[in-house]
C-alpha cells in the first residue's frame, strides 16, 4: 500500500523527520487525503529489531553523527561529540522515550505573563493557550493510549516506585502516582499491556509504549498517501524567486543527492536539525537561513532542567525491573516563588542498566568514591529531575566548522545554565534526596543531567513576527509553505516532558494544513 | 580474543606457568605473558612487554577499584591495548607513570605496596591524555562485559524471560 511518489510530483508535503512531531504530521495528513513524502535521516528498526542492551542499542538508534558543543553545561565537557541522546530512525526518538504524557499547565502557555520578565531570560507568551489545545490534547492522549486519560487505568508500580511513592508521601507529596504514561496498562488495546521488562530507553520489544515507528507510521502508509524513504538526509531547502519553498534535496543511502518537489515542506528534525537544516539552506534571497528574518533560528535552545538523584539503601531495590519511568511526584510543578525561582519541576523515576550508571552516574569520575556507589547498584533507586528552564537568546544552535559525512556544517549546540535553573535543580535535589533519606537512604548522590532528550526552542513560535519563527500554526513568518513540526517551535519548555505537547501541535497542523489545502490557500 | 588466551593458558600447570617467571606486585611476569601469583589466569603478550601490561592491570583495579571483581576482568578491559597499533602509546603512557611513580613515591607503579600512594601518583596525572584514555576506555570495558553484571545484581536482558511481569518488578518486602 506504501504510496511511491515521483521526485517532480510538486502536489506532495515533503515532511522532514518521523518522530513525534514528523511521524504524527506525515500519518495525520495522509489520513485527511494529503500525499506526503516523509524523508527520514535514519532506518527503520522495529520491536524485534530492539535489544535489551543499552550500548549495542545506543550503536543501533542513537543519533551519533558529528556534533559540536560549548557553553559551560556539563555536558559539553563530558560528552562534547554528544549534546543529546535522541534517536536516528524511523519514529525518532519516540522509540527511545521513556512514554511520560502529561499536559502543560496553563499557566506555562503564558510563562512572560506569569512569571514576569526573568534578568537574561527571554521568556515570551505562546500565541496558543489551555483551553486551545485541549481538544488537541484529547485527541494525542487517545492516540498513544495515555493511562490515566480516558478509561485507562494506570499502570503497577514497581520496586522503584515503591521507595519513591513511600518517601514522597512522607515528605507530604500528594500528587504521586504512576504516571500518565503511553504503554499499554490493559489487555484489551491495539498494543500488547507492558511486560515490566525494563528497557524502555532501548524500543519496547514488546510495542507496548507507543512509538510513532509501529503505529503512525505504518497507519499513514496503509492509507496509500504515504511515502516514508529511509536513510534520507536532507541537505538543503529551496526556494523560488517568490520567496516559497519548492522543494528539497536530499542525501539518498547511496550518497546520491536527489531533489524532491513539494506544495508545502514541514521541517521535523529535532531543535538540533531543523534550525540546522535552516540555516544551512541560507541562499542570496534569505542570506541567514530560511525563516530567519527575526534572527531567532537557532536560539532560545532548552533542555530542561534535568538532573537526577539516586539513593543507596540497606535492602535491595532492583530498580531495573519494570518500566523505566515508573511514576512521578507532581507537588513541585506549580509556580511559587517563594521556592527561589519561576517555574516548576516533576519527579520522575528513572532508573539505568549498569553499563549506562558507570558512563553517566558521575561522567569522569573515578576511584572508590565513585566505585563504592557502583558495588550498591543492587540497593539503588532513581528519579529523574524534569524542570522548566529559561529560554536565553545565546543558548542556541549555530552552524559549526565541522562537517558531516556529506559535507554540510554540523550543528553546534551551546548552552549554559541560568541562575534560575540552578536555584530550581539545587531545590530538586534536595528535594529528591530528601524523599530517600525519608526512606532510611544511607547515601544519597546528586547526578548532573545526561545527554538531552528534550530538546526545545530553536525555532519559536510567536504572535509577532520579531519575537520568534513561527506562528501559532508552526507555520514560518517568513514562508507561507514552510512549517515547522517539531519540539523547536516551544515558545517557551514548561514542566513536562514534551512529546505529548509536540503530538498534540502535529494533529492541530496537520488539520490545519489539510483545511487550507483544501481552501487552496496553501 | 582476550578471553581465548586466557583459556589456552589454563591448559599449562601452574609449574609450566611459573618456570623462569618473576613476581612482581599481585603479578607474575613470565617470558611473554603475565599471570596471577594464585596462576588462575594468564594472559599472552602480543605486542606489549609483560611488566608494562601488569602495571597496566593494576592501573586500571586502581582507577575503578571493586573488591569483588577479579583481576581476570580488568585483564580483559585493558587487553585492547596490546595490539600494535596501541601497544606504544600504551608503553609510553606506562613510562610516563612510572617515572611519576619514582618521582613521588621512589619506586615504581606496581613496587608501590598500597593502593592510597599509587591513587596519590594517578591523581597528580589525571589531566593527562593516557589517564583520561584508560579511564574512558574502561567505562565501556569493564562494565560492559556481561560476566561482570551478576557481580553487582544487575540482570541485562528480560525481554527473553518474559520481562519482570511474573519475576519480581514489584517483589521489594521493606517498603513500610
Amino acid at each position: 500500500m506504501t504510496a511511491p511518489f515521483e521526485l517532480t510530483d510538486d502536489s506532495v508535503v515533503v515532511v522532514i523527520g518521523t518522530g513525534a512531531g514528523g511521524g504524527v504530521l506525515a500519518n495525520e495528513l495522509a489520513q485527511r487525503g494529503v500525499s506526503v513524502v516523509a524523508l527520514e535521516a535514519g532506518g527503520r528498526y522495529l520491536p524485534e529489531d530492539y535489544v535489551n542492551d543499552e550500548w549495542d542499542s545506543f550503536g543501533q538508534l542513537a543519533w551519533t553523527d558529528t556534533r559540536t558543543t560549548s557553553g559551560d553545561w556539563r555536558v559539553a565537557k563530558d560528552f562534547s561529540g554528544l549534546p543529546a541522546w535522541i534517536v536516528k530512525a524511523v519514529g525518532g526518538t519516540t522509540t527511545h522515550w521513556a512514554g511520560a504524557s502529561i499536559r502543560f499547565q496553563p499557566h506555562e502557555w503564558k510563562a512572560l505573563t506569569n512569571y514576569g520578565a526573568v534578568d537574561g531570560a527571554t521568556l515570551l507568551d505562546w500565541p496558543i493557550d489551555a483551553e486551545e489545545m485541549a481538544p488537541w490534547y484529547d485527541l494525542a492522549e487517545a492516540k498513544l493510549g495515555v493511562t490515566r486519560t480516558g478509561d485507562r487505568p494506570g499502570l503497577p508500580g514497581n520496586n522503584n516506585f515503591k521507595v519513591f511513592e513511600a518517601g514522597a508521601r512522607k515528605l507530604g507529596y500528594e500528587e504521586v502516582h504512576t504516571g500518565r504514561m503511553a504503554i499499554q496498562s490493559t489487555d484489551d488495546g491495539d498494543r500488547i499491556k507492558c511486560q515490566q521488562t525494563g528497557f524502555c530507553f532501548q524500543g519496547c520489544k514488546w510495542g507496548a509504549k507507543w512509538s510513532a515507528a509501529y503505529t503512525d507510521i505504518p497507519d499513514g502508509e496503509a492509507t496509500g498517501n504515504l511515502e516514508v524513504r529511509e536513510k534520507a538526509h536532507v541537505a538543503r531547502i529551496l526556494h523560488d524567486d517568490s520567496g516559497k519553498v519548492t522543494g528539497v534535496e536530499y542525501f539518498d543511502e547511496d550518497g546520491n543527492l536527489n531533489f524532491q518537489a513539494a506544495r508545502i515542506v514541514a521541517v521535523a528534525g529535532n531543535s538540533f536539525e531543523s534550525p540546522r537544516l535552516l540555516l544551512n539552506s541560507a541562499s542570496s534571497m534569505f542570506p541567514d537561513g530560511l525563516g530567519n528574518s527575526s534572527g531567532h533560528v537557532g536560539r532560545h535552545y532548552m533542555r530542561h532542567l534535568t538532573g537526577s538523584v539516586y539513593g543507596i539503601f540497606d535492602k535491595p531495590v532492583r530498580m531495573w525491573r519494570g518500566t523505566t519511568m515508573a511514576g512521578i511526584v507532581a507537588d513541585e510543578s506549580k509556580h511559587d516563588p517563594s521556592r527561589g525561582f519561576v517555574g516548576g519541576y516533576e519527579l520522575e523515576t528513572l532508573s539505568l542498566g549498569l553499563p549506562f550508571m558507570a558512563a553517566f552516574l558521575d561522567p569522569g569520575a573515578w576511584g572508590r568514591e565513585f566505585t563504592s556507589a557502583l558495588d550498591q547498584y543492587e540497593n539503588m533507586a532513581g528519579m529523574w529531575i524534569v524542570g522548566e528552564d529559561m529560554p536565553q537568546a545565546d543558548n542556541r544552535v549555530t552552524l559549526s566548522d565541522a562537517e558531516d559525512q556529506w559535507g554540510l556544517k554540523v550543528a553546534n549546540v551551546h548552552y549554559s545554565d541560568h541562575p534560575n535553573d540552578i536555584a530550581m535543580r539545587d531545590h530538586a535535589y534536595r528535594q529528591g534526596a530528601a524523599i530517600y533519606d525519608a526512606m532510611g537512604a544511607t547515601r544519597t548522590m546528586p547526578t548532573p543531567p545526561y545527554p538531552s532528550t528534550h530538546n526545545l526552542g530553536t525555532n519559536r513560535m510567536s504572535e509577532r513576527p520579531e519575537d520568534g519563527v513561527v506562528n501559532r500554526w508552526g507555520q514560518t513568518h517568513d514562508i507561507a509553505n514552510l512549517f515547522v513540526s517539531d519540539g523547536s517551535q516551544f515558545t517557551t519548555g514548561a514542566a513536562e516532558n514534551p512529546t505529548l505537547t509536540i503530538v498534540a501541535l502535529a494533529i492541530r497542523q496537520a488539520d490545519h494544513i489539510a483545511s487550507e489545502m483544501s481552501a487552496g490557500n496553501l | 580474543m582476550a578471553l581465548d588466551t586466557l583459556t589456552d593458558m589454563r591448559r599449562m600447570t601452574r609449574r609450566q606457568l611459573l618456570t623462569g617467571a618473576t613476581a612482581l606486585g599481585a603479578f607474575v611476569i613470565g617470558n611473554g605473558y603475565v599471570t596471577a601469583a594464585k596462576a588462575d589466569w594468564a594472559t599472552e603478550m602480543v605486542a606489549m612487554k609483560p611488566e608494562d601490561f601488569a602495571t597496566l592491570i593494576q592501573m586500571a583495579r586502581d582507577i575503578y577499584p571493586h573488591d569483588r571483581v577479579a583481576d581476570e576482568f580488568y585483564v580483559r578491559a585493558v587487553k585492547s591495548y596490546d595490539v600494535q597499533d596501541k601497544a606504544e602509546m600504551a608503553e609510553a603512557g606506562i613510562r610516563a607513570l612510572n617515572q611519576r611513580s619514582r618521582e613521588m613515591k621512589g619506586e615504581d607503579y606496581l613496587d608501590i605496596g598500597w593502593e592510597r600512594d599509587r591513587v596519590d601518583v594517578l591523581r597528580s596525572m589525571e589531566d593527562d591524555d593516557f589517564f583520561q584514555t584508560v579511564r574512558g576506555g574502561l567505562v565501556t570495558g569493564l562494565y560492559n562485559q556481561k560476566e561482570v553484571w551478576p557481580i553487582f545484581g544487575y540482570e541485562g536482558s528480560s525481554y527473553e524471560h518474559g520481562g519482570y511481569i511474573d519475576r519480581g518488578f514489584d517483589d521489594i518486602t521493606w517498603i513500610g
